[in-house]
């Protein structure tokens, strides 16, 4: 089983993936579905040589659900941001989040959210995991903002990866 | 039959607002990358163009052909999510090789965070 599917939730979202582009659930599409399915993942295996173990779908519903309403708040604040750019330039700065999070793919999820999420771009990672380097486009209260930052989306992670 | 070949004014106005507030938001993306001076403050408003710019137009294309072809035709949203794994990885190593240069001409920007153990500044 193992050595069929290195990476079944891989496999599955490979599988759904070719099925929604085509728009169809027809024998030759759901073949070549499954090729890619049971294929992609044995070809990258080597070059993913750690697995990752997620847990919580619970949870991980909840942090998507909270990464869109951020994406679509944080946009607004951008947006307002840009515009009023001539009176009140935005006050950029960079941060030094500590981390508790080690998990290499929870790491890289993390790394997504904050690039996706407008006002904020992942920076720099500190060779011992520790310390992130997170630049963020309109700082009110650096305090605040790491505290938020952790519980919203560092805690979810742990749970998720660790 | 001929009543589904059109959209009821409703799902017209709808989807034209959703184009045009996704348009809105890739044109102020464009804006704050012409205006903003510093490099690392213009990395952020093209994300504006990636997230709801393209969320809107895809939600749109989503709404008119669903109602059109009388089926869920959901394949626009996967749009959203390749773009959301993907663009993180360029704006990734632009943050990085900025970082990198303005450190070899000694500009203002916090020390390398690995270095020590120490915060920086």
């Amino acid at each position: 089983m193992n050595r069929l599917f290195p990476a079944p939730l891989l496999s599955v979202s490979l599988f759904g993936l070719w099925l929604l582009l085509n728009l169809s659930v027809s024998a030759g599409n759901l073949l070549l579905a499954a090729l890619l399915g049971i294929l992609a993942p044995l070809l990258m295996a080597p070059l993913r040589p750690q697995h990752a173990h997620v847990r919580r779908p619970l949870v991980i519903a909840k942090l998507i659900g909270r990464v869109g309403l951020d994406v679509i708040v944080s946009n607004l604040l951008v947006a307002r941001g840009v515009l009023r750019a001539g009176k009140q330039p935005p006050r950029s700065a960079f941060v030094h989040i500590p981390l508790a999070l080690r998990d290499a793919h929870g790491l890289a999820a993390l790394s997504m959210i904050t690039t996706v999420v407008p006002g904020t771009v992942w920076s720099e990672l500190a060779l011992d995991r520790s310390v992130l380097l997170l630049h963020v486009f309109d700082l009110e209260d650096e305090a605040a903002f790491i505290e938020h930052f952790k519980a919203t989306y560092e805690r979810p992670l742990m749970e998720i990866f660790q | 039959m001929t009543e589904t070949l059109a959209l009821p004014f409703w799902l017209e106005l709808v989807t034209a607002a959703l184009l045009l507030i996704g348009s809105l938001f890739a044109l102020i993306g464009a804006v704050g990358l012409l205006r903003l001076k510093d490099y690392f403050q213009r990395m952020h408003p093209p994300a504006l163009a990636s997230t709801l710019g393209a969320w809107c137009v895809a939600l749109a294309s989503i709404i008119y052909f669903s109602w059109l072809k009388e089926a869920p035709i959901l394949h626009a949203w996967l749009i959203p999510i390749l773009l959301s794994i993907t663009v993180p990885v360029t704006t990734l190593l632009l943050a990085r090789a900025a970082l990198f240069r303005k450190r070899m001409s000694k500009e203002a920007v916090p020390e390398e965070v690995s270095s020590g153990g120490d915060r920086g500044h």
